[in-house]
């Protein structure tokens, strides 16, 4: 009988390369994320209220401590890769020729914006203040 | 359709996969906008804060978690396929024993993200 696989991954591509790198790279940001991405939605969704968190709780709570900025840096950097080349695998689904190129090109473009967006917020965000 | 198309469990799981995929996704784009404008501009960004402590954003906020918590457990279910290839065979089983997970950690977190558009107390207290 046929392999009758049923998965919802994409087969791990054969011959090295880019697209191989990118394979095990979905799968390490996933489990990343799997703890960060997960992680954080407990803290502003179940321990923290989201009324609650104003740009002035963020500065006093959430990222008073370098260390929290940088554990959601490393999401960033997760999840900027992981939801662009998801997106990514998507287009190539479902379009070809000039079309998929003009679109896999902006979604390249997008995900630079959004991770200097993300890591601008990160970095710039003032400290609170101690006397 | 859905439902009659041979691949079943498996195309489900890849259907479902995907679409709370594009749309964690496109939460993204708006979660890194907003939070880059709690720099720029905190005044507007708190007003934009009243919309997610809003009945209206906790909905959307719970099926934001339920998008993100079938992704984070079908993911695991891939990476458990695709580097111990025999467990292939019982992908049906991953995918029952991923809603089993799914409702048990899901429900009470929906529970406390909703409670307040209610007006009822969290049942979940955290002392801060």
């Amino acid at each position: 009988m046929a392999m009758r696989v049923t998965r919802s991954g994409s087969a791990r591509p054969q011959g090295g390369g880019w697209e191989l790198a990118i394979w095990y790279l979905m799968r390490l940001t996933g489990l990343g994320l799997f703890v960060t991405a997960l992680g954080h939605f407990i803290i502003v969704h179940f321990i923290f209220d989201p009324a609650i968190q104003n740009a002035n709780w963020i500065e006093t709570h959430r990222w008073a401590d370098a260390a929290w900025r940088t554990v959601d840096w490393l999401m960033l950097s997760f999840v900027v890769f992981h939801a662009f080349m998801g997106l990514r695998t998507v287009v190539g689904d479902y379009t070809m020729g000039s079309a998929r190129m003009v679109l896999t090109m902006l979604l390249y473009i997008g995900a630079i914006v959004i991770f200097a967006m993300g890591t601008m917020a990160l970095v710039t965000f003032p400290f609170p203040v101690r006397p | 359709m859905l439902f009659r198309y041979r691949g079943s469990e498996g195309m489900l799981a890849w259907a479902f996969h995907r679409v709370s995929g594009v749309a964690i996704w496109a939460f993204i784009l708006l979660h890194v906008f907003d939070i880059w404008l709690a720099n720029v501009n905190p005044k507007l960004y708190d007003d934009l804060l009243a919309i997610y402590g809003s009945p209206f954003g906790r909905v959307v906020e719970s099926l934001l978690g339920a998008a993100l918590l079938y992704h984070a457990l079908n993911g695991m279910r891939i990476i458990v396929m695709d580097f111990w290839p025999s467990m292939t065979r019982y992908h049906k089983q991953l995918w029952y024993s991923n809603w089993v997970l799914f409702a048990v950690v899901g429900l009470p977190i929906l529970v406390q993200i909703m409670a307040p558009a209610f007006g009822l107390k969290p049942p979940f207290s955290f002392g801060g």
